[in-house]
């Protein structure tokens, strides 16, 4: 089968690359443009591991085609933060320990970045419940959601402190 | 778990994507959020050749509400349903449903029009649609029709709609009174073990109007007709309800799964179907 | 001391040694989305390998047709069994001793099975490739219930061995029976039963399911035919033994493979073993010249590789009028699948499943095990716990219950009567172990305080009143859950893996200005061995932890080691850790004796240095003599500050804890509550409380998983029903309680710093703790017994037998 041009600005960079059709934005991001931090864990869109942010959407992007995401403008947790200047979501996972193999880390960040967008002051129910689209089986949650708590509190009182 | 290969097509218009699915006949499916079709893809369960995106089609998104009636486009994700605030004030069971849908990531992603018109019997909105009575429209190379939600589940996967039509859009009155969308399931992302929707009109202590109908408990969404009559002009007493539970839970058909053995569905029916009575009446 | 010298609490902090919440030096990398795992790999020419299946769960393979496969474009090769049976590679040793098909050889024995393995230059080619193989099956009727296995006209599984009579672990009796091990005495437990007072007796069923990491297994192998070098990168949890076993089977030599572990997503035993994807990856680089990756998907992982438990145990338990445990009598019936690749030390066919006499002074006792082959998918891996701990705390835990139930007691007092005492450790077990050490009654006395325990009681008896009145449908159950593990294997006289023995290493180098590199021979899979063993290291030697790198995982630069699984990294290589520093600071006390000029016995350790005993001015730093070591000619001293142990424990270490669960169950729907889930752990000396506490949240939730719905569950044609994340219960953050934490601390005598190890504690003591308070809750209404996993159908049927429902 033929490919296809993929156009995508992926962590603010426009990205051009050949695809199958099929091929999964997972394969593409992974394979093609060598963002390897989004994982495969299950493949049927119940993990979360390979959570990206598209068009500001957590996204799955194993159960999206690369030709679906032509055009899309998307975020991995490559572009979250740098190593001298990490996103608060990942200081905060590392300071309370909200991770432990490592595997669903990236996806988790991802998505909590994007919950916290849209909920900047979540409470605890919230935050369990906008995280349910990823699995982590090694932490038992507990610390990935004082994580992400204690991250909201940390940007809130950044906003504050700016105003 | 890899697809196997197709042509993929992103037509902007309903005509033009029509037009594509008129000359490929049963070898095109067009995908909306995708989030039912491509893991069937990758399970090589779902066979096509040519795929039809919708996204780029601007008619088929929005929410439209006039003063009766709620109009929502087929594109329209669960996330923009439920981050709508005047549709969640005018039709708060949509809300309710939609939140109880698989997980926030797929909500983002999973549309409405999807999730009515693959005819899975696990959704939710197909029985919530029921619920609601809404109408289909129907888009083919034939032209626009209307099919009432009620009468376009026949068996599972297959619907009313033609391999050639596009489903465009939902429309319904605005309901009024309670609602309550109850559902059991194993946890967050599962189908419903059993679910219900209920509406229920009060006036001086009588109700007036009422509409009960279900999810997961056959191969079709269920509209409990018996219930609906016993309720409708009731005093929905204690009695009433128990009675029209009774007849909601004779209406189902469920199926053994992994979610459980038939007796077992029928006893969580029976329990959900209540809980959604009550609920609704409580809010009526 | 010096005025200069920070005082002893300032520089022991620095030092970030033993005892404090170090953050994890891991994370920096893994919150960045940096980690280095198999699927990251990528190598020049990589090809992608991807097996065909049997859709079958019996069957004679007749034919197999790979022409169309091999017309795909990109499709380089399609091996099966005939093209590895010249390399006699077509079967391979199990770590059980027995043997398993790597490729389908005449015969397909469960649904999922290898049969061929398509090469590609894409993961795409080889997927499209595996649909147009054409294979030609013959059915046959498949074996399902273990129970049915040795009945007259059962079908025979493995008629590669049908006529052997003696398997790896003593006679067979029926072609699809492997072995009976046994343990105990036999003639007098039965005779205690018989004579006692009281006994209780109870079946269960420890269900079939699945570790699951979030990663799946994968391999990148890699032949280098110019310089003749084997390099495979892989999901390994032991790769030094990976490299053994793959030069024994390839017959390159051990020093031309090098085995690579990378970061690895999670392992909860998972990784243990050894699995056709990986040999086919490597016969299939060595076949193209190129590097092949081979990465399961989550089906296969679920049908395929190293399922958990499938223990069906009976047990019979004898007691005094007063409630004191006299015997205990144990049968299982052990469902093994389609080969034995149990990941077992070799002697223990059933794993430390003689550990069932629990935390209790039971002096008599009898277990044993019968291995059964089913067409079901080929494991037995230990799912966080130590091997088949797991399988004995639930069925001792379970049958005081049962036993509490009998004499009308309750299960915390029943305990609490027959604990083994603290005076009694060293405490010699009836079923052949040495319990290391414990102060049981401390831990229970405070768990049940700090749940208050009789309100607990109290509300419970209040509830159930409630609902015979009809003012409720939910009913309110008390786990309880009293565990000790048997963890650290092992010492090498009795524990090895393939002949190898159960030792684990560590190599120390202290750099010339006064950092190290430590290198194990385990490997950490989320459990921050980067980041404790560099602790346990600063402490022993007086360099900050921070000072430390640590590096797991390769061949080629590690020492030899066991791996990583059954907690045996902390009592094993953290031992090896702390004994390999000690032999750093032997040297580095001489060579700072030369540098003060007095006897090396003169000096005295002081956190970070070397102090003349009653002239604390004079010193020499850990950092000092480090350059030293380096930087001039010591008489009598080589040059260097190097050092490397092997440590083979004397014994197991004994963790133990204590749990309680509070949960509320609607009776209808079957739909539990945990309203609070306290956890009591004692893993000895405690080396991270922050990790400590993160394991232990971690492996209750596991344990929550396994009680509550997670299963592997075939139909009885044989075709698994639970393949997928759908159907395979992984809680989400909304489904996981808060867990509170707690600890007692009692050292093991024999370990270099009294640790124990924790990583399975909580898998081990949780799942018997959710099931108890499923099954408590029903106490009132009449229930002995009714099996995990408790789902809501399940409870649903609990209650509806019970009458809840009429």
């Amino acid at each position: 089968m033929s490919k296809m041009h993929i156009k995508m600005k992926v962590n603010g960079e426009e990205v051009e690359t050949l695809a199958e059709p099929r091929e999964l934005l997972i394969h593409v991001l992974r394979e093609r443009l060598d963002i390897t931090g989004p994982h495969i864990g299950c493949e049927t869109s119940h993990c979360g591991a390979c959570t990206i942010d598209m068009d500001g959407k957590s996204v799955k992007s194993c159960t999206v085609f690369a030709a679906q995401a032509n055009g899309k403008d998307i975020t991995t947790i490559e572009g979250l933060g740098d190593p001298d200047n990490l996103h608060i979501l990942q200081e905060m996972f590392k300071e309370h320990h909200g991770l432990q193999c490592g595997f669903c880390t990236p996806g988790m960040i991802t998505r909590a970045h994007r919950l916290l967008q849209e909920n900047p002051n979540p409470t605890e129910d919230e935050v369990r419940f906008g995280m349910a689209g990823n699995i982590c089986r090694c932490t038992g949650y507990q610390n990935i959601v004082k994580s992400i708590l204690a991250a909201a509190n940390e940007m809130n009182a950044a906003k504050e402190a700016a105003q | 778990m890899i697809p196997a290969a197709f042509e993929y097509h992103r037509p902007d218009t309903i005509d033009g994507a029509i037009k594509i699915i008129s000359e490929h006949g049963d070898e095109a499916r067009v995908i909306a959020g995708g989030h039912s079709l491509i893991p069937m893809m990758k399970l090589r369960m779902a066979d096509l050749s040519h795929l039809v995106d919708l996204q780029e089609i601007s008619e088929l998104k929005g929410i439209i509400l006039e003063c009766q009636s709620v109009t929502i486009g087929a594109m329209t994700t669960q996330h923009e349903l439920i981050t709508h605030e005047e549709l969640a004030k005018v039709a708060p069971i949509i809300n309710e449903a939609a939140l109880q849908i698989a997980d926030p990531q797929v909500r983002y992603m999973g549309t409405i029009g999807g999730n009515v018109a693959n005819g899975d019997p696990g959704n939710d909105m197909p029985g919530l649609m029921q619920c609601l009575d809404a109408d289909y429209i129907l888009v083919g190379p034939n032209g626009t029709r209307t099919v009432k939600a009620r009468d376009f589940y026949e068996a599972a996967y297959f619907t009313a709609r033609e391999e050639e039509e596009i489903l465009t859009s939902i429309t319904f009155n605005s309901p009024v009174g309670g609602y309550a969308y109850e559902k059991q399931k194993r946890k967050i992302g599962d189908y419903a073990t059993a679910a219900a929707g209920v509406l229920i009109t009060k006036e001086g202590g009588k109700c007036t109007h009422a509409s009960i109908a279900l999810t997961n408990l056959a191969d079709t969404p269920i509209y409990c007709e018996e219930a609906v009559a016993i309720l409708t002009g009731s005093d929905l007493s204690a009695d009433v309800v128990e009675a029209a539970t009774v007849a909601a839970v004779n209406a189902s058909d469920p199926g053994e799964d992994n979610r459980g053995p038939i007796e077992f569905k029928k006893h969580a029916a029976k329990i959900v179907i209540r809980r959604a009575i009550e609920r609704a009446i409580e809010r009526a | 001391m010096n005025e200069m010298t920070p005082p002893k609490e300032e520089r022991s902090e620095a030092l970030k040694g033993l005892g404090c919440s170090r953050k994890r030096v891991e994370d920096a990398r893994f919150t960045q989305g940096k980690g280095n795992y198999v699927d990251d790999i990528k190598l020049p020419g990589m090809l992608f390998g991807d097996f065909v299946r049997s859709p079958y769960p019996h069957a004679y393979v007749k034919g197999i047709n790979t022409d169309a496969a091999m017309a795909v474009p990109g499709v380089v090769a399609v091996l099966t069994a005939a093209d590895l049976e010249p390399l006699n590679l077509h079967w391979m040793p199990t770590l059980a001793g027995d043997k398993q098909m790597v490729l389908a050889d005449g015969k397909v024995l469960f649904q999922g099975q290898e049969v061929a393995f398509v090469v590609a230059n894409d993961r795409y080619a080889a997927a499209d490739a595996v649909e147009l193989v054409e294979v030609e099956y013959e059915e046959l009727p498949p074996l399902v219930d273990p129970y049915k296995a040795e009945i007259e006209g059962a079908p025979i599984l493995r008629e590669d061995i049908a006529d052997q009579k003696e398997g790896a672990h003593g006679p067979r009796r029926h072609p699809n029976h492997i072995f009976t091990w046994e343990a105990g005495d036999k003639e007098t437990t039965s005779k205690v039963i018989d004579d006692a007072e009281v006994v209780a007796e109870e079946t269960m069923y420890y269900h079939r399911t699945h570790p699951c990491p979030l990663e799946t297994c994968g391999c990148v192998a890699s032949m280098d035919k110019v310089n003749g070098k084997l390099t495979v990168h892989g999901t390994f949890q032991a790769p030094h033994v990976v490299r053994t076993v793959a030069s024994l089977l390839s017959g390159i030599s051990e020093s031309n493979i090098r085995v690579i572990s990378p970061d690895i997503g999670g392992g909860f035993g998972n990784k243990v073993g050894v699995y056709p994807g990986y040999v086919c990856s490597i016969v299939a680089s060595i076949v193209t010249g190129k590097p092949v990756k081979w990465i399961e998907d989550r089906i296969e992982n679920l049908t395929s590789t190293a399922f958990a438990r499938d223990y069906w145990m009976r047990g019979k338990i004898s007691a005094t009028k007063e409630g004191k445990i006299t015997g205990l009598d144990v049968h299982v019936l052990a469902d093994h699948g389609a080969f034995d690749a149990c990941a077992d030390p070799t002697k223990f066919p059933a794993g430390f499943m003689n550990i069932c006499t629990g935390s209790y002074d039971i002096p008599t006792a009898y277990l044993a095990v019968d291995g059964i082959y089913t067409n079901k998918a080929p494991g037995g891996v230990s799912y966080r716990c130590s091997f088949r701990v797991t399988e004995a705390v639930y069925l001792i835990e379970r049958m005081i219950e049962v036993l509490a139930i009998e004499l009308d007691m309750d299960a915390a007092d029943l305990r609490r009567m027959n604990f083994i005492k603290k005076e009694q450790f060293p405490y010699q077990a009836a079923l052949g172990w040495e319990y290391d050490s414990g102060d049981y009654h401390t831990a229970w006395d405070k768990a049940l305080e700090a749940v208050d325990y009789k309100a607990l009681r109290a509300e419970q008896a209040e509830r159930v009143e409630a609902f015979k009145r009809g003012e409720t449908r939910k009913l309110m159950g008390v786990g309880l859950s009293f565990f000790t593990e048997i963890v650290g294997a092992g010492p090498v006289k009795n524990c090895d893996i393939l002949g190898m023995g159960m030792f684990d290493s560590c190599e120390i180098r202290i750099h010339p200005t006064g950092s190290a590199i430590a290198r194990l021979g385990t490997i950490s899979q989320g459990q921050g061995h980067a980041t404790t063993f560099a602790q346990i290291l600063a402490s022993e030697i007086g360099i900050s932890a921070d000072d430390i790198t640590l590096e797991e995982g390769d061949t080629d630069t590690a020492p030899y080691g066991l791996g990583t699984y059954g907690s045996r990294s902390t009592p094993v290589a953290g031992a090896a850790t702390a004994m390999a520093g000690r032999k750093i600071r032997a040297k580095a006390q001489m060579i700072a004796a030369y540098l003060l000029e007095v006897h090396d016995g003169d000096l005295e350790w002081d956190v970070d240095r070397f102090v003349v005993k009653g002239a604390p001015e004079r010193f020499k730093t850990m950092k000092e003599v480090a350059y030293a070591a380096y930087n001039q000619a010591i008489p009598g001293i080589e040059p260097g500050l190097e050092a490397v142990s092997y440590y083979d424990p004397p014994n197991m270490t004994y963790p133990f804890g204590a749990y309680v669960c509070v949960m509320d169950i609607d009776v209808d729907t079957g739909v539990t509550d945990i309203r609070r889930f306290y956890a009591l752990d004692d893993c000895g000396t405690r080396i991270n409380p922050m990790i400590i506490e993160g394991q232990v949240h971690g492996g209750l939730t596991e344990a929550l998983a396994v009680a509550l719905g997670q299963e592997i569950a075939y139909d009885e044609m044989g075709n698994v029903k639970t393949g997928s994340l759908m159907d395979f219960f992984l809680p989400t953050a909304w489904e996981t309680p808060n867990y509170e934490t707690d600890y007692t601390v009692t050292p093991s005598p024999h370990h270099p710093i009294g640790a124990k190890g924790v990583g399975e504690s909580p898998h081990v003591g949780g799942v018997p703790c959710f099931s108890n308070a499923v099954q408590d809750a029903f106490r009132a209404f009449g229930l002995k017994h009714t099996n995990m996993p408790h789902d809501h159908w399940r409870i649903w049927q609990t209650a509806n037998k019970l009458g809840l429902h009429d």
